[in-house]
This record gives structure tokens, sequence and C-alpha cells, in this order.
């Protein structure tokens, strides 16, 4: 059973007896998980390599359903419904759940654009609340100085961290509750990362956020609280100025001490 | 000799007997192209582009009615042919994947890539000219459709394929549907790969003869009625090329000549995209 630490706060997610398993995998990846994800808060995910975290982040949009029979057991409660219920409508939840990816993925298309995305396909289409909205999604990101002069440009001329906070502004602004972030500074220079960590932060007071990362500075940086994953299950959730002073498993010391992983 | 003085050798000799072989292809490549550009050029006047067939010794006889037969032919070929072949190739690459049937079609489509041609004239000729009791633009433009559609579906097909997931997956994960995916994320990163696709394929049916003499045949004055037999500029050059009359001939090089370069300049501008493609 994991040790998990009593949260004050309002969940904005909880992960019940929650399992995952691929398609054509003999086991699940995940398994029987429980987890409290605070709202308005920082999540970080960290475990050794393999051990389900991308796995777990993925569930939370239920973006493993663009590939056939992936299979998800227990229960993952957003507003107090299971979304993992058939009858969850996918579109309407990954409105409220964006997603950061590892790698930017800037569309092909102009910059503006890349940030109206959202917003079009919610179907605002007058031309001033679709520019205010941009320019302040592209402020909040903390691009909009750089960019401002190029919005019709390609966004493929960015340079990979401002491609990242491009990725950002896309997926803040439509407004959503929770952001998922999978390791989204692992493809970036030190001081794009350090843009991307102090963004992040700064992010918490709007959306409910979960960044998974495979470096434990990071979370400790940026985080409030940590899970440890390891083998698809949740070994420790704690405080994160707690757990990497006083982990309470001894499987968690030894990973942050750097005795495996 | 050292093993190794006896690799340099053999290295040196693999690499001059390869360079020869390129410039011998390259040598026959260009000769063809300079007695195409010599006697075309030659036979080239504007006359050609104005006046239609006819008998041999007629000052006045052009190409007029080839050509525009060659773009009525072609150009509804390619009307049908790349909506079907991308929606195929998008079929194979967006929702088929890996199925059997997804499978299945890519295969096929390979098997009809390498069919001789006037295999599929001749099939048409069947299907629609026997039946019809007559030779028709129609069946010309059927047995082009047929030879180009597994290019275009295919090209699509790996063009798509070369989206990467994560470009889709960030639309998904904003809410769009999948039709939306498909058209503004997948279409739009992949419009160059297609479009190389699309001239290639044209390019390629533009040169058919053999599929066109079982189908559209022929006709030595301009026709515009897809119901009637139709000239065409490979069918006419093909004609004209082995009369014996020395001013046919001479159109029958001008005819090799337009096409040549309609078909090089479709090409040129396909690899073109591709290089701007692969430059990103
Ligand atoms: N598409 C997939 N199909 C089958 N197994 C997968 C797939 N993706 C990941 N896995 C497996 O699931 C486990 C967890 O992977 P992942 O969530 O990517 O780990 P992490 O993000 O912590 O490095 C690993 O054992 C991995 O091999
Ligand atoms: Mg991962």
């Amino acid at each position: 059973m994991a040790t998990i630490v009593d949260i004050f706060e309002e969940k904005a997610l909880e992960v019940k007896d929650f399992e995952f398993t691929y398609a054509g995998a003999d086991a699940p990846s995940i398994k029987k998980l429980d987890m409290p994800i605070a709202k308005n808060s920082i999540t970080a995910l960290i475990g050794p390599s393999g051990c389900g975290k991308t796995t777990l982040l993925r569930s939370f949009n239920r973006i493993h359903d663009l590939y056939p029979g992936n299979k998800y057991a227990g229960e993952i409660l957003f507003k107090g419904e299971n979304i993992l219920l058939p009858k969850q409508d996918l579109i309407n939840l990954r409105i409220q759940i964006g997603m950061i990816f590892q790698k930017p993925t800037a569309f092909p298309m102009s910059i503006f654009d890349n940030v109206a995305y959202g917003m079009r396909l919610q179907g605002i289409k007058n031309k001033t609340e679709l520019q205010d909205r941009v320019e302040k999604a592209l402020k909040d990101a903390a691009i909009f100085e750089e960019v401002k002069d190029r919005l019709k440009q390609d966004a493929n001329g960015l340079s990979g961290g401002q491609q990242q906070r491009l990725c950002i502004a896309r997926a803040i602004a439509v407004e959503p509750e929770v952001l998922l972030f999978d390791e989204p500074t692992s493809a970036l220079d030190p001081i794009s990362t350090a843009g991307i960590e102090e963004l992040v932060v700064e992010l918490k007071n709007r959306v409910s956020i979960i960044i998974v990362t495979h470096n434990m500075q990071q979370a400790a940086r940026v985080s409030d609280y940590t899970g440890f994953m390891y083998l698809g299950e949740l070994v420790e959730l704690g405080r994160t100025e707690e757990m990497f002073v006083t982990p309470r498993e001894k499987l968690t010391e030894e990973y942050i001490t750097g005795k495996f992983g | 000799m050292t093993h190794t003085q006896k690799r340099i050798v053999v290295n040196n000799v693999v690499m001059v007997l390869s360079a020869l072989s390129a410039l011998v292809g390259m040598g026959f490549l260009f000769w063809i192209l300079g007695v195409l550009v010599l006697n075309g050029i030659d036979a080239l006047n504007w006359a050609i582009f104005v006046n239609e067939g006819a008998p041999p010794g007629y000052e006045e006889s052009g190409l007029k009615h080839a050509m525009i037969g060659q773009l009525y032919i072609v150009g509804v070929a390619t009307f049908f042919g790349v909506p079907l072949g991308i929606l195929a190739g998008t079929y194979l690459s967006e929702y088929g994947q890996k199925a059997k049937l997804a499978e299945i079609i890519r295969d096929i489509s390979d098997i009809m890539m390498s069919a001789p041609s006037i295999v599929i004239g001749a099939f048409v000729y069947a299907i629609i000219v026997a039946p019809m009791g007559h030779f028709s633009g129609w069946a010309g433009s059927v047995a082009l459709t047929i030879i180009m559609l597994p290019i275009i579906l295919r090209t699509t097909d790996d063009m798509l394929n070369l989206v990467p997931s994560t470009l889709r997956e960030a639309a998904f994960a904003l809410g769009a549907p999948k039709y939306k995916v498909i058209i503004q994320i997948v279409y739009r990163g992949a419009k160059a790969g297609i479009l190389t696709g699309v001239l290639l394929g044209v390019a390629r049916v533009a040169g058919e003869t053999a599929p066109l003499l079982f189908t559209s045949f022929n006709d030595n004055f301009l026709n515009t009625d897809m119901m009637e037999p139709m000239a065409s500029l490979t069918v006419t050059m093909y004609n004209y090329a082995t009369s014996p009359y020395e001013d046919w001939q001479k159109l029958g090089w001008a005819a090799a000549f337009i096409l040549s370069m309609f078909i090089l300049g479709l090409n040129i501008i396909g690899r073109i995209f591709l290089l701007k493609k692969r430059g990103k």
C-alpha cells in the first residue's frame, strides 16, 4: 500500500484502484493505483524510466483512447464523475484537461493560428475576441514580447523553447482546469528550462498541474506534492519539501538518494 | 599486397565502375533529350497550336485537337483520380492503419502500380468500349484514372504516415474531433508531399499511349465530346511518327516535344515541393 500524505486542499482529480493495460500486453502497466491530486497545486510524478509515469498522465485526458485495445479499470474522478466511463464525452474532457508534450508540438500554421486553434474548435469566431485571447495567452506564457511582430509567421520558425511556450499558450488559451505536462523540458536547454519552470509555477493559481519529470531537482524546484512511482505502482505521495528531506518509504529514499534509477 | 591495399584497390574499382554506369545512364538521358529538343523545336511553330489535324501534304495542319483532347482526357482522369486516391490514402493511414483490409489494399495497389498499362487499357476496352460499341474519351479517362489511383493512394498513405503522431495527439488533446485533426493538422503537415504525389501521378499518366489506343483511340479533328473517340498527344505522336509522310513525322516530333516538356515540368515542380519539404 502506498504511503499517501493527507491533502487539505480541494482535489482536482482522484485516482481510485486504477489499472491500465496496453493493447496486447499480458500485464497491466499501472497496478491498483490510488492517488489524490490537489487543486491549484503542482504535483510532480517521479520514478525510474518505464515505471508508468507517462502511462498514468495520459490516462487523465484519455489520450490512450486514440489507439485501439488499451484497457482502463478502476476510477479517475474529476468533478465527482468517473471519467473512465464509456459515456464520458472525450472532447469535453480534453477541453478541460490540457496536455503539454515532451517535444514541442507546434502545428504547421502561423503562431496566431496555433494559439487560436483550441478556441476556434470551440466555435469562437469573433476576431477581436480571438485577438484579445491569443494575446493574453501569449502574455501568460511569457512569449508575447518575442513573437508580437510575427504572429502571422509559421510557428515552426521558433526555437524549441519558444515552441514549447507557444504550446503552453495554446493549452491555456482554452482555460482548462487541469494541465498535464510530460517531461516538458527534456528537449530544451537549461535557460529555456528555467523559463518553463517559472511559467509552470505561475500557472498554478489558475490551473491544477501534474508534471512528469525524470529530473528530481526539477520536481523539488517546482512542485507542491511529489508522487514517486515504481513498477507501475505509487510508492509514496508526499509534500515535496518533506518528501525530499524525510521520505517515509525506504524505496523512495533509495531513489532520491540515487541508489537506483 | 596487404589487406588494406587490396581493399583500397577494390574500393577504387567499384567507384570507377559505378561512376561510369551513372555517366552512361545520364548520357542516354541527355542524348534523348537533345534529339528531342533539336527536332522538336525545329518542328515547332505557331500554326501547330491553332490548326487541327489535316491530311498529309496540307500546309495548315496542327496539333490543337490533340492538345485539347489530351487536356480533356488527363483532366477528367485527374478530377476523379486525385480525390479518390487521397481519400483512399487517408483511409489507409488514418483509419485502417494496420488492419487486414488496409494491408490488402496496400498490396493490391502495389501490384496495380507495376501492372503493364496496356493490360489496364485492355481491361477498360472490355468493360466500357466493347459494351458501348465504340471508343470514347471517357474510356480513356477511366483507364488513366485506374493507372493514377495507386500512385496517389500510396504516396498519400506514406506522406500522412510521416506526420508525427504527437502532432495528432496534440490536436486531440485540445478537444479536436478526428475529422478536424485530419483536415486541419495532418493534411496541412503533409501538403507538400501529397501535392508531389498528385503531380507525379498526373505526369505518369500524361505519357501513356498504350491504354489510350484501346480506349479513347484517336480523332484527326477537334472533338470535345467525351462520348466520342478523342485525340491525344501520345496517340497522335504514335500515328504521325510511324506514318511515311515527312510533314506528319515533323508534327510527331512537335507532339513529343510538347508532351515531354509538360511532363518534365510536372516532375520538376513535384521534386521542388519534395525538396522544400525535406529542407524543413
Ligand atoms: N504503447 C505501448 N504499448 C505497450 N507497452 C507500453 C507502451 N508504452 C509504454 N509501455 C510500457 O508501459 C510501461 C510504462 O511506460 P511509461 O509510462 O512510458 O513509463 P515512464 O513514462 O515512467 O518512463 C513500460 O513498461 C513500457 O514498456
Ligand atoms: Mg515517460
